[in-house]
C-alpha cells in the first residue's frame, strides 16, 4: 500500500468572511523508505500542504477538496481525537525552527518521553531509557546530562538532533521534515540532513522533505514535486527533473542558483517578477505573468497534468520550453 | 575599472566585548569576536567575508561600517585612519561607504514611504529639498529596476525582493565607493535572490563600486567575489582570489566548507561519498588551544593543538593559516567536475 498520496489537494484561508485559495492543486505520494522532495518558494503552498497531512493547519484555514490518504486513510475526514492519535506515531514533524517549536521551559527529557509516555505506554523509566538511545542514536555526546537541560542551553544544531529524536521516538512510518535546516550554518546542515536520511533508510521510514535548496534534493532525494503559487507543477524522479526539466519555472530555478561546479562567471538567469499574490485572482496558469513562453491559452485556462512515462509536468508549452532548452544547451 | 589601490585595508583588527557578571556588571572576561583581521580590498573588485555563525564576519563589517570600535588594529579607507579622522572626513566617509543588510523589512523604517527613505541620506547630507531630491529618487528606483509609483508604498507593500531592491538604492544614495552588504541577498528566495544579484553585478560595472560581501552562501559568494577570506572562531583560515580558493583550498575548513555544499546535479551528489565535518564551532569566550579549529580537524597533530598557526603564504595572494597544509593535496570534488564540464549545458 502507498505510504502516502496527496491526492488533488485544495486549501483556503477564511478571514473575515473574505476566503481565499492559498492551494491549488498539490499531489504526490510515496512509499516507505523513500524520500520524496517538495521544492517550491515561499507562499507556494508547500509547508500547508504538511501542515494538513499533520490536521494541524490554524484556524481560519481548512482542506477545500482533495484528499490525503495515509496508508489507504483519508486523513482529511479523521477526527481530531483520531488525529491526535496517528500524531507521533503514524506522521511525525520536524520543523524548520527548533527554538521555536521545543518548549522552552520543559526539559529535554520531558519533551521527548512525552510522545512515548502518552502514545506507546511506556512507564517513566522505560521511556526515559529509551530517550537515552535516541539521543545517543541522533549523535548527541553526554545524553544523561542534555536529558536535564532546556532548549536554550543547546545549539540550533543539538536542538534540531533533539527533534529528530523526538519525531523517532513514537516510531512513526512517515516523516514530514519542513526546510528541517534552513537555519542552520552549512556544516551542521550535512550532519543533520546525512544523520535523517540515514535514519529514515535504517528504521524504513518515509520522509518528506520540504526545502527550497536545490541542493539538498539532489543529494537526499529520489523523487521531486516542484510548487508554485499553491499547484503542483512538475513530478519526477530527481535525475529526470534536473536532467530534463520541462516546466519554464523548474528551469528557471535551475537556473537562477549559482553553482560551484560550474565557470565562476556563468551568468545567472533568474525568473523575471515576483509570485503571485494568493489574494489577486489570476485566470490560467498561474506562472503564466512571469513565463517567456505564456500564449493566449495560458492565461485563460489551467494546464492539465500531463504524464510522459514517470515525469508529470502542468504546462501548455512543455515541449516548446524543453526543445528550445535543449537546443540552447547544445548550441 | 579594477585598480591595484586599495579602497579598504583592514589591519590587524580586533574586536572585544566584555562579557558582565554580577550585580555590579563588572566585565570578568572578553570575547574576542575578531581576533586579528588583515585584508585589503582593491578599488572596484569585490571582497568576500565567509563563515558559519560566530565566526566574526559580521563583526568585521560593523568595524569597517565604524558601527563597532576595534580594540586593536586600524581600518583605512583610501589611505586614511577612519579612527583618526576628524568631523568633516568622517562625515565624508559616511557618504561614501554605504550598507546593505540582511533583513530589509527590519533595516528599513516601516513608516517611511520609499520616497523619503530615499530621499534622506541626501537630506542629512546637506542636499537642499525641491525637484531636483525627487528626480534623484525617480533616478534611484530605476536604476533599481522599480517603476516610479514605488516612492509612494510604504515598505509593508513591497514583496521582500521590491525591498531589498529599496535598500540598494538607499546605499546608492549618496554615491558611494564602497558597499558592505551584510548577508544581503541570504533572506530571499532563489528566483528573486539571482535577480539581486545580477542587480549588484550591473551595478558594481556601471558605477564602479566596491564590495564588502558577507555571505554564508559559497556558491552566491564565489560567484559574486573576486577574492574571499574564510574566517573561522574570529580568524582568517584562508584568503585567495575566489577561483583558487575554490579550485584549491588549503586549509581543511575551507575544504570541508566546500564539500558540504550540495550541488544541485543528482548524478553528481550520487557519485560522492561526504563526511560531514564533525562537531560544531567552540564557544569564542572559551576557545580552544593552538589551532582553532583542531578540535574539529582531521589532520589534526600535536603541533596544531599547542600552536596557532600563522596566515603563511601558499602562492601570490593565497594565504593559509594551517601547519598540515601540505597535507592537502586533493583538489575538491566540486571544481574537479567543472573542469571536466566547462562547456556544459544548463
Amino acid at each position: 500500500m502507498t505510504l502516502l498520496s496527496v491526492e488533488n489537494l485544495a486549501i483556503d484561508v477564511t478571514r473575515d468572511g473574505e476566503s481565499h485559495r492559498l492551494v491549488h492543486d498539490a499531489h504526490f505520494s510515496l512509499e516507505r523508505g523513500e524520500t520524496q522532495a517538495v521544492v517550491g518558494e515561499s507562499g507556494s503552498g508547500k509547508s500547508l500542504t504538511a501542515l494538513a497531512a499533520m490536521g494541524l493547519l490554524g484556524e481560519g484555514l481548512s482542506v477545500a477538496s482533495g484528499r490525503i490518504l495515509f496508508e489507504g486513510q483519508d486523513v482529511t475526514a479523521l477526527s481530531e481525537a483520531a488525529h491526535n492519535d496517528l500524531r507521533g506515531s503514524g506522521i511525525a514533524m520536524i520543523f524548520q525552527e527548533p527554538m521555536t517549536s521545543l518548549n522552552p521551559v520543559r526539559s529535554i527529557q520531558h519533551q521527548l518521553t512525552e510522545g512515548m509516555r502518552l502514545k506507546l505506554g511506556l512507564s517513566r523509566r522505560a521511556a526515559r531509557d529509551r530517550a537515552l538511545e535516541l539521543l545517543t542514536e541522533v549523535g548527541i555526546s553526554d545524553p544523561e546530562r542534555r536529558l536535564k537541560q532546556y532548549p536554550h542551553q543547546l545549539s540550533g544544531g543539538m536542538r534540531q538532533r533533539v527533534m529528530i529524536a523526538i519525531a523517532l521516538s513514537c516510531k512513526p512510518r512517515l516523516i514530514l521534515a519542513d526546510e528541517p535546516t534552513t537555519a542552520l550554518d552549512v556544516t551542521i546542515q550535512a550532519q543533520i540532513l546525512a544523520l535523517t536520511s540515514r535514519l529514515c533508510r535504517d528504521h524504513g521510514v518515509g520522509l518528506v522533505l520540504i526545502t527550497h535548496n536545490l541542493g539538498i534534493v539532489a543529494r537526499h532525494a529520489q523523487n521531486v514535486a516542484v510548487m508554485y503559487g499553491g499547484r503542483v507543477v512538475e513530478r519526477a524522479s530527481a535525475r529526470a527533473l534536473y536532467n530534463d526539466p520541462r516546466h519554464p519555472y523548474t528551469q528557471g530555478l535551475l537556473a537562477s542558483v549559482p553553482r560551484l561546479d560550474l565557470p565562476r562567471d556563468t551568468p545567472l538567469r533568474p525568473v523575471p517578477g515576483a509570485p503571485p499574490d494568493p489574494t489577486v485572482p489570476l485566470p490560467g496558469c498561474r506562472f503564466h505573468p512571469r513565463c517567456p513562453w505564456a500564449t493566449d491559452v495560458c492565461r485563460e485556462r489551467v494546464p492539465p497534468f500531463e504524464a510522459e512515462g514517470d515525469h508529470e509536468v502542468a504546462c501548455w508549452n512543455a515541449e516548446v520550453a524543453s526543445e528550445s532548452r535543449r537546443r540552447e544547451g547544445v548550441a | 575599472m579594477r585598480s591595484d589601490d586599495p579602497i579598504l585595508e583592514v589591519q590587524g583588527l580586533e574586536v572585544g566585548f566584555p562579557i558582565r557578571k554580577g550585580l555590579f556588571q563588572r566585565p570578568v572576561a572578553e570575547v574576542k569576536a575578531v581576533n586579528g583581521v588583515s585584508f585589503s580590498v582593491p578599488r572596484g573588485s569585490a571582497f568576500g567575508l565567509v563563515g558559519e555563525s560566530g565566526c566574526g564576519k559580521t563583526t568585521v563589517a560593523r568595524a569597517v561600517l565604524q558601527l563597532v570600535e576595534p580594540t586593536a588594529g586600524r581600518v583605512l579607507f583610501d589611505g586614511q585612519d577612519v579612527a583618526r579622522m576628524d568631523a568633516a572626513a568622517l562625515q565624508r566617509f559616511r557618504g561614501k561607504v554605504q550598507a546593505v543588510f540582511q533583513d530589509p523589512f527590519s533595516s528599513l523604517n516601516p513608516r517611511m514611504s520609499t520616497g523619503r527613505i530615499l530621499s534622506e541620506p541626501m537630506r542629512v547630507h546637506g542636499m537642499t529639498p525641491g525637484p531636483g531630491i525627487k528626480a534623484e529618487v525617480r533616478r534611484l528606483l530605476d536604476i533599481c529596476g522599480l517603476p516610479a509609483r514605488f516612492a509612494d508604498l510604504y515598505p509593508h507593500e513591497m514583496s521582500g525582493g521590491q525591498r531589498q531592491r529599496v535598500g540598494i538604492a538607499r546605499a546608492l544614495a549618496m554615491n558611494p565607493e564602497l558597499i558592505v552588504c551584510d548577508e544581503a541577498v541570504s533572506a530571499l528566495d532563489v528566483s528573486i535572490q539571482a535577480q539581486v544579484v545580477n542587480l549588484l553585478e550591473e551595478l558594481q560595472k556601471e558605477l564602479g563600486l566596491t564590495y564588502l560581501f558577507i555571505g554564508h552562501d559559497l556558491s552566491v559568494v564565489r560567484h559574486l567575489c573576486d577574492e574571499v577570506a574564510v574566517m573561522y572562531l574570529g580568524r582568517i583560515a584562508e584568503t585567495a582570489p575566489s577561483d583558487r580558493l575554490f579550485a584549491h583550498p588549503r586549509h581543511p575548513y575551507t575544504q570541508a566548507l566546500i564539500d558540504a555544499v550540495p550541488n544541485p546535479d543528482p548524478d553528481f551528489e550520487a557519485g560522492r561519498e561526504i563526511e560531514p565535518l564533525e562537531g560544531e564551532v567552540p564557544n569564542p569566550a572559551d576557545p580552544p588551544s593552538g589551532c582553532f579549529f583542531h578540535p574539529r580537524c582531521r589532520l589534526a597533530t600535536d603541533h596544531c593543538r599547542q600552536e596557532a598557526p600563522p596566515l603563511g603564504q601558499i602562492s601570490s595572494g593565497h594565504l593559509a593559516a594551517c601547519w598540515e597544509t601540505g597535507a592537502i593535496t586533493s583538489t575538491n570534488h566540486h571544481s574537479r567536475d567543472a573542469n571536466e564540464n566547462t562547456g556544459r549545458q544548463r
